[in-house]
């Protein structure tokens, strides 16, 4: 194992969050700021309460949610597609790397950062509202698998993606609308019959689903369907990356 | 000598049907400077990337010391620096960062003593805490030399490296080559400047079209393929050239006034001698004569000529 490889990655992914501190960290803070004020209290004071819990804590979980795939997958895609773009991945390529030490370096990087942000924005929100987190040990599970999970996939994107439009399109068309679709600011129990059948087609909802059971003990759908889903997308992306890897994908031909 | 790189049958084609290396069987002696001369698009850089691990190969293998680079891809990769054409670097690093994290990247411990040596021998010392986006053309240049040399590589990979490149620079780097094989540091450069291979080289290999079409010692070469011109320069223009001289097959220039005699010098009889006694006999006089040996930029551009 290159461990000094997956270190040199790693710190330079890091040092450029730090470099873009502005982007990287205020902006988030800012816009769930903005989440709390619009969603917290001028829908908050029409909806006070879904499951027992205050409309504003409620959207916590699903705040971070929606934080946590849009970073993960833009911090992950990035890191990969800008070297392709203006060609260092050269030095990459020609290193003593294997691709397992490529994977852990960019996908934990980038986890790395997203989780830095989700905890955050947790912290935001706790200046807003009062919060509870039940299972700890769950929540920091989900967390950490979500961003993993979803930091490969942004790598993935980084590969396929042959323009810098291609890398924004698959975190805006899809990602954005599922998050936003997947109950981050609602019950899918509030959905009338036929599109809370269409909702459970959205991954999102099991990720949201299982992170807010960690925070109050209430779920949309059962922990271990959550827990389940989160993993077999998981495993998709680990599968994917793989292929990739082995066929020199966009990277090597 | 034994061969640090070995490449056999090594073929690629690209995805496009495009036939970038057919059959490329080539040896690299230990601690030789060895230039890869070719026109764009030859193959070059193809080459030059499989080697290093950046393209995948179609067909055929290679070794680095003995290392094969697909099963043993580590230990041959942790050999070898490559200083590519195209100046890319992350342009918002320090110098510093960008050529520890280079270190880092082939596995080796950090050594700041080794970096800033390195970075001293190339003159980048005193820039080492800006960002390679403020770095001249030439500056950055620079930079990609001391990333690939940070890891401390045993074969050096030099990409077109003076494409672009002004005198002062062109020095230092040529000086640089040569401490480097004194170090025993094996050289394989690509260029399109001639002059820069029959400054430098040990050994010339011509790829053109995807195949080595020559393998040759540099001074081999020119000793075998070189050419001889002897120009004389008329006392008084020729209209014609006169009778008795024509199977010396000689160019008189437009204006009549000079003529050149182009002979193979390993020739057992030139017929330098029999040239100059048919010219009295025909009466034709000369005020001056000049010899000269065909470059290996000549030698370059008949070899490719005769390519079908």
């Amino acid at each position: 194992m290159n461990l000094r490889a997956v270190w040199a990655i790693y710190r330079v992914e890091m040092a450029r969050a730090f470099r873009t501190v502005l982007q990287s960290i205020i902006s988030p803070v800012i816009s769930t700021s903005l989440y709390f004020v619009v969603f917290g209290s001028a829908i908050g004071s029409r909806i006070t309460e879904i499951d027992g819990i205050s409309y504003g804590a409620f959207i916590v979980p699903g705040l971070m949610m929606l934080s946590l795939l849009t970073q993960s997958i833009s911090n992950a895609s990035f890191a990969i597609y800008f070297p392709k773009f203006v060609g260092s991945i050269y030095e990459l390529l020609s290193a003593p790397v294997s691709y397992l030490e490529i994977i852990i370096a960019y996908v934990g990087g980038a986890a790395t950062k997203s989780m830095i942000l989700g905890l955050i924005i947790l912290g935001t929100a706790a200046l807003f509202v009062p919060l509870r987190i039940e299972h700890p040990f769950w929540m920091i599970a989900f967390l950490v698998l979500t961003a993993v999970t979803f930091s490969l996939f942004g790598f993935i994107i980084g590969i396929w993606a042959k323009t810098f439009e291609q890398l924004q399109l698959v975190p805006l068309l899809i990602v954005t609308p599922l998050t936003f679709l997947g109950g981050s600011f609602y019950s899918i129990h509030m959905l009338p019959g036929i599109w809370k059948t269409v909702t459970l087609f959205n991954p999102v909802v099991y990720l949201i689903s299982g992170f807010r059971w960690s925070f109050y003990g209430k779920a949309d759908v059962s922990v271990g369907v959550s827990l389940g889903m989160t993993l077999v997308f998981l495993a998709v992306c680990i599968a994917i990356v793989a292929w990739i890897f082995r066929t020199g994908y966009r990277l090597r031909n | 000598m034994s061969s640090i790189i070995s490449i056999s049958g090594v073929t690629k084609t690209y995805a496009t049907g495009f036939k970038a290396l057919k059959e490329i069987n080539l040896d690299i002696e230990r601690g030789e400077i060895f230039a890869l001369l070719g026109p764009n698009g030859a193959g070059k850089t193809t080459l030059i990337s499989i080697v290093c691990g950046i393209v995948n190969r179609s067909s055929g293998s290679v070794s680095v010391d003995g290392h094969d680079i697909g099963k043993d891809y580590r230990a041959a990769r942790s050999l070898i620096g490559l200083v590519p054409q195209e100046l890319t670097i992350d342009a918002f690093e320090t110098v510093w960062a960008t050529v520890n994290y280079s270190r880092g990247l082939f596995g080796k411990a950090p050594n700041p003593a080794f970096v800033e040596k390195v970075l001293r021998d190339l003159s980048l010392w005193d820039k080492k805490d800006s960002k390679a986006i403020t770095l001249s053309g030439g500056m950055k240049r620079r930079l990609m030399i001391a990333k690939a040399l940070s890891h401390e590589p045993r074969v050096l990979f030099l990409d077109e490296p003076t494409a672009g490149v002004d005198v002062e620079l062109r020095q230092d780097m040529w000086a640089m080559v040569r401490r480097l094989r004194e170090d025993g540091v094996t050289i394989i450069l690509t260029t399109h400047y001639i002059e820069e291979a029959e400054a430098m080289a040990d050994r010339v290999g011509v790829i053109n079209r995807g195949e080595i079409i020559l393998v040759e010692g540099k001074a081999e070469l020119m000793r075998k393929l070189g050419r001889k011109q002897m120009k004389l320069e008329l006392r008084a223009p020729l209209a014609a050239m006169p009778d008795g001289l024509s199977r010396y097959a000689l160019e008189l220039s437009p204006d009549g006034s000079q003529l050149t005699y182009t002979y193979d010098n390993q020739s057992d009889r030139p017929g330098v001698a029999s040239l100059i006694r048919d010219l009295e006999a025909a009466g034709v006089q000369f005020r001056d004569l000049d010899t000269k040996n065909s470059s290996l930029e000549e030698i370059f551009v008949s070899l490719l000529r005769q390519e079908p």
